[in-house]
């Protein structure tokens, strides 16, 4: 019951804080609610028992990417009102289009899954885990059932850093 | 009912007030030392030898006018001191000041919470900390709060990173990310892991010392560059939340820097049993007096040093401590595996 309420409670958030991003007009003011925003998911993630999940969300969303994000914004200055813009609806059909297509997406995910339930993967390998703990329990399926895609996932962060400053260092 | 809710919430209330009055003492203790470096008196007037400073300093800073300039984004600048000093306080949850005593025949732990994520939740929370001191530059809506701020937030990310390498070789001895399980192995292993870590010991210090805004890492507040710094237009009970933030900020460095170096509550040589005489005084007493010593090295530190210019704190960070931090890194992992 309690665990309902505390759901609802910060799905509500998730969710109003995702509208107050794209709708407010301030871009400094829109990357504040992204941190809130943010922080409930990982709110939701101590909810769901995962608390290194949840760290980890902190850490790297809230505290490092937007922080990036709030730099960029701040030094460019986007004080400009959408006036400026020639015309500010021009992509509406094209925004309408992908929207639609991302529901559509969403209610098929839902309905097979709802339909034809996957096995709880996590929870047939925590019956073979030789370590506890939350943190440990990653680390284990990370290196041991996981391992090509989180290499595969390596090698793709490692492509990007290289193509990064490839395009920061023209001449090195 | 009264271990589930009554207790932690008393320790919680302890543990803020203790938090509030040490950052308050810690600003005359400051200005004391930092007088005798130069050899003055210091505050001397109200109270003997100037004892009841903070007082009358809390006192003047509420009566104060509390100004907004007119300019200003009015929500965010209210909101930035409250989000520099929130993260500042509420990772004092998981430090652990002492094991679990016995306690009018209760067993009551001398921390709030062990969580098996401790050091993790302590690193991601001090990481949220420094959209304070962003907005409060953006806020101001004034060049000089502007340019600290920007100043503040590049170093922040730059040190971090080389901070939290330090954290996990540190981790990969204890095997552990919770606080009290990391004492533990410091008591098990038989060595702090200041020994055991000399290079992760510095490089952790200068970090925090750099993380903390502290001199000779102290650019954003640098005042005759940047009048002041990002707090330059608030005034009053905002200007200082911003300053105990700034000190209990320390307070936490010193904290887990006794934690995750010196042993934590542990006593000085907690295996040699000749020196078991020492058990008479209480393990938080222990846990006290090393974060005592780290606080007066942050103002010994100040006292003595010039301050970095910006570009040679930037090309510390990234092109010293990083590099050197990695390395300690695999040399710890090489080492843990090959022979531990």
């Amino acid at each position: 019951m309690g665990e309902a309420i505390a759901f609802y409670f910060i799905a509500a958030c998730i969710l109003g804080f995702a509208v107050l991003v794209v709708s407010t007009k301030d871009t400094v003011h829109s990357v504040l609610f992204l941190v809130l925003d943010f922080l409930f998911v990982a709110a939701l993630y101590v909810l769901l028992g995962a608390q290194f999940v949840a760290a980890i969300q902190i850490l790297v969303y809230a505290g490092g990417i937007v922080v990036l994000y709030l730099f960029v914004v701040m030094l460019v200055n986007l004080k400009r009102p959408p006036e400026a813009n020639s015309d500010p609806h021009r992509k509406t059909q094209w925004g309408f289009a992908l929207a639609v297509a991302v529901l559509v997406e969403l209610v098929v995910v839902t309905t097979y899954s709802y339909v034809r339930p996957i096995q709880p993967l996590a929870a047939a390998a925590a019956t073979a885990m030789p370590v506890t703990g939350n943190t440990e329990e990653v680390g284990w399926l990370l290196y041991t059932s996981y391992l090509i895609p989180f290499e595969i996932a390596s090698m793709l962060l490692l492509v990007a850093m290289i193509g990064a400053i490839v395009l920061a260092k023209r001449e090195l | 009912m009264i271990d589930g809710f009554v207790i932690p919430l008393l320790k919680i209330l302890i543990v803020l007030n203790a938090t509030l009055v040490a950052v308050t003492y810690m600003v005359l203790l400051e200005r004391k030392v930092i007088a005798w470096a130069q050899s003055r008196l210091g505050p001397m007037r109200v109270g003997p030898y100037g004892i009841l400073q903070p007082i009358a300093d809390a006192v003047k800073l509420m009566i104060k006018e509390d100004i907004t300039p007119v300019k200003a984004d009015r929500w965010v600048f209210t909101a930035a001191p409250i989000i520099s000093m929130v993260p500042a306080l509420i990772v004092y949850a998981v430090i652990p000041f002492g094991p679990t005593v016995s306690l009018f025949g209760r067993q009551v732990n001398l921390f709030i919470t062990d969580i098996n994520v401790g050091l993790l939740y302590i690193v991601s929370v001090a990481s949220v900390g420094v959209y304070g001191i962003i907005l409060a530059g953006y806020a101001s809506n004034s060049k000089y709060p502007l340019l600290a701020s920007l100043r503040a937030s590049a170093q922040l990310i730059s040190y971090e990173v080389a901070v939290t390498l330090t954290l996990v070789s540190v981790i990969l001895m204890a095997g552990s990310l919770s606080m009290v399980s990391i004492v533990r192995a410091q008591e098990s292993a038989h060595v702090w892991y200041a020994f055991a870590q000399p290079l992760a010991f510095g490089i952790f210090f200068i970090g925090g010392l750099a993380e903390t805004n502290r001199a000779p890492f102290d650019m954003p507040e640098a005042e005759q560059e940047l009048t002041g710094g990002f707090h330059t237009e608030y005034s009053g009970m905002r200007f200082a939340l911003f300053f105990l933030a700034e000190y209990a900020n320390m307070i936490v460095v010193s904290s887990v820097a006794t934690t995750l170096f010196l042993g934590g509550w542990l006593r000085p040589f907690p295996s040699v049993a000749a020196l078991s005489f020492l058990d008479f005084i209480p393990a938080w007493t222990w846990f006290l007096i090393k974060s005592f010593v780290f606080l007066y090295i942050f103002i010994w530190v100040r006292a003595t040093l010039p301050r970095y210019r910006y570009d040679q704190l930037m090309r510390l960070g990234w092109k010293v401590l990083i590099p050197l931090a990695i390395a300690n890194l695999v040399v710890t992992g090489i080492v843990k595996v090959a022979f531990l």
